[in-house]
């Protein structure tokens, strides 16, 4: 290669690389990935064993319920609205389960029973929100307490399952290239993102979604069926709650009716700090499982430091929470 | 009879009255209130006690909810307000003296509203959505607690401190004292000045008011501070009730609780409308409710599903469409445009 064609080359490339500014929308996931490597890398530089493999792979184990009622709270809150009770779905989830497999039921009509009565939770509460008007965050409160109080009605007491399906499957692994593992809970949550992906990204469903967030009415003007999406997404959280319900109880292999107390706040925390705008019609899957990893890492952080107290968790979540609302809020107040 | 039915305050009180005359069915002494030691006793006097801290911070929450914002925080608020209180007196000299007891509450109070102050700050002044910017603070809140008490329960024995949530005065217990004479100040504020309407109307339209000269900024503002003060008041009354700072439960779910209390008593979560006394009616009701369940031999944990119950049914009844739908089964009426 010559000397000028470098030269022309070295004064190009900087310029190219400075005048190119990626797409607005990628904007937020790009940072919150961007604050994900920080971190993992200023928790390497500090700790032993930070940066191995398995510590990653194991952020997935340890959250994959969590990616999974992310991905259903994505749809949720991208066509504007919320959704408070997935913390109690998951906890009747697990209580559903652990009690029917208990009364002797097969591992497949549990599963199927425990699916089921998280959609059609989910449906009634999108029913009751677009047919009645309910606000959003009223109907899903009112769904927090019934699904509570569903579990009280159930047991008052701790259900262990002892299922061997049950059992077999939580205590699996899935061994990866290298001699790492995961568990086979983590391979049910990357479907269920894949194909929240999927749907949101690929399908004429999804884009309603996006259509629905933007403007209701706009999107009703232009012929979408937006009662159809509005029940849509709730059914999908609802499934998506359920789901992660069944994960939950693989990972504590217990029915409780105090499982999950706030994990609709971590949900909701990872969706934000994952670049979904709360107002709707923005947002990206993909954003929700950095901001799922971003809350495992904070926690991982902790329990790697060893003087840190448990309850910074809360704080860091808290703090980060803020500081991503507030840069969303300088985004949407530019571009209004 | 059809004047009386229309009248907003109707379906809370009647709910209300009818929770009590089952009450009075299954326990025939449940309306008796006795004097013992110069004080009263009674379920109902027990109902006044407990939905105190309630009764608080649905009040504040009432006012929140009429700018049209929300505070999830408020049980954090309380949750934090108790840890400072009880830390104090606990780490002080004299422990048990009454002066230690005034300053820890002072205090605790201070905390109070500048947590207030920073929810306001972020809504009113950084403009986030309230159910978002108070999340922040619902979810960093226990961790502060948890900071402040050292994550222990933290126990503490000063007789002046346990008045507050447990005490008597002139035979009624100083709680509800506490709440009714907020409750009172509240009021007149809002109905006898103009600050009810200038609320209500920030409720409705902040740009709009902020044209026609209201400080909406402020108002909001204030809203935010007010409600962490009757949280932080609340979360002081729970403290001493248990002479204990519980950081994980002081106050766990008393925001739903406050906000299904004020949606009970017929204020709008769309803002722009209030009324206090139906609040105080609908925190009684939630009360009443959580001390039937037991009596009417259900487990007490239950009681969430009966509460979801009634949030559907309230929102099903203030819901136009389906009045509408209820209303075109009837013969042929004017329809009334809703005013929310």
């Amino acid at each position: 290669m010559s000397s000028s064609s470098s030269a022309v080359a070295s004064t190009t490339w900087p310029d190219r690389l400075r005048g190119y500014s990626p797409p607005r929308r990628y904007l937020p996931v790009i940072a919150t990935a961007a604050l994900l490597i920080g971190m993992f890398g200023a928790g390497s530089l500090r700790y032993q064993g930070f940066a191995d493999p398995q510590v990653v792979l194991n952020l997935f184990v340890d959250n994959a319920f969590l990616l999974v009622l992310g991905v259903g709270m994505t749809f949720v809150i991208l066509t504007g609205g919320i959704d408070l009770s997935v913390g109690s779905v998951v906890a009747l989830s697990t209580m559903i389960a652990a009690s029917t497999l208990e009364a002797g039921w097969p591992a497949v009509a549990a599963v199927i029973a425990v699916l089921v009565s998280g959609t059609v939770l989910g449906t009634l509460m999108g029913l009751v929100i677009h047919y009645f008007d309910v606000q959003p965050f009223i109907a899903s409160l009112a769904v927090m307490f019934l699904a509570r109080g569903l579990c009280y009605l159930i047991s008052v007491e701790s259900i262990p399952i002892r299922d061997a399906s049950f059992t077999s499957f939580a205590q699996g692994s899935v061994p990866l290239p290298g001699g790492y593992r995961v568990t086979p809970s983590v391979l049910v949550a990357v479907v269920v993102f894949a194909v929240g992906a999927w749907i949101l990204h690929m399908t004429r469903f999804g884009r309603t979604v996006y259509a629905v967030g933007g403007s209701e009415s706009s999107a009703h003007l232009m012929g979408l069926r937006v009662a159809l999406i509005k029940v849509g997404v709730y059914t999908i959280s609802g499934l998506c709650s359920a789901l992660a319900g069944l994960l939950f109880a693989l990972y504590t292999l217990s029915g409780y009716s105090l499982h999950a107390v706030g994990m609709e706040l971590d949900a909701i925390a990872a969706v934000v700090i994952g670049g979904t705008l709360l107002t709707g019609g923005r947002g990206m899957v993909v954003g929700t499982m950095f901001g799922v990893l971003l809350l495992g890492t904070i926690q991982t952080f902790i329990s790697f430091d060893g003087t840190l107290s448990s309850w910074w968790t809360k704080i860091s979540i808290g703090a980060l929470l803020l500081i991503f609302v507030v840069i969303q809020r300088l985004l949407t107040r530019r571009q209004a | 009879m059809r004047e009386l039915v229309r009248r907003p305050l109707f379906w809370p009180t009647l709910a209300l009255l009818l929770l009590i005359t089952l009450n009075t069915v299954v326990t025939p002494s449940f309306l008796s209130v006795r004097i013992q030691d110069g004080h009263l006793y009674g379920s109902l006097i027990d109902i006044l006690r407990n939905g105190a801290p309630v009764l608080l911070v649905a009040l504040g929450m009432t006012l929140v909810i009429a700018t049209r914002g929300i505070d999830l925080s408020v049980g954090a608020v309380a949750a934090i307000s108790g840890a400072v209180a009880c830390v104090y007196i606990a780490g002080s000299d004299r422990p048990a003296a009454a002066s230690t007891a005034l300053v820890a509450i002072a205090i605790a109070v201070v905390c109070g509203l500048l947590l207030g102050l920073w929810n306001g700050f972020l809504v009113s002044v950084i403009g986030i959505q309230p159910i978002i910017a108070t999340l922040v603070l619902m979810t960093a809140g226990r961790g502060l607690a948890m900071l402040i008490t050292d994550g222990q329960i933290t126990t503490v024995v000063n007789p002046a401190f346990k008045v507050l949530g447990a005490g008597f005065v002139a035979t009624l217990p100083v709680a509800i004292l506490i709440a009714l004479a907020v409750f009172a100040v509240t009021a007149v504020l809002a109905r006898r000045t103009a600050l009810g309407m200038l609320i209500e109307s920030v409720g409705i339209n902040p740009e709009a008011s902020r044209l026609a000269g209201i400080h909406a900024r402020t108002i909001t503002w204030t809203v935010y501070v007010f409600g962490a003060f009757c949280a932080g008041v609340a979360g002081l009354m729970i403290a001493s009730n248990t002479s204990a700072a519980d950081a994980n439960n002081a106050g766990l779910w008393i925001e739903l609780d406050a906000i299904l209390a004020v949606v009970i008593g017929g204020t709008s979560l769309a803002g722009g409308k209030f009324s206090l006394l139906g609040t105080l009616i609908g925190a009684m009701f939630i009360q009443t409710l959580a001390t039937t369940i037991p009596t009417i031999g259900i487990p007490a944990e239950a009681n969430y599903l009966f509460k979801a119950i009634v949030v559907i049914a309230v929102c099903l009844l203030q819901s136009p469409k389906a009045r509408a739908a209820l209303r075109s089964r009837r013969p042929v009426r004017t329809v009334k445009a809703d005013a929310a």
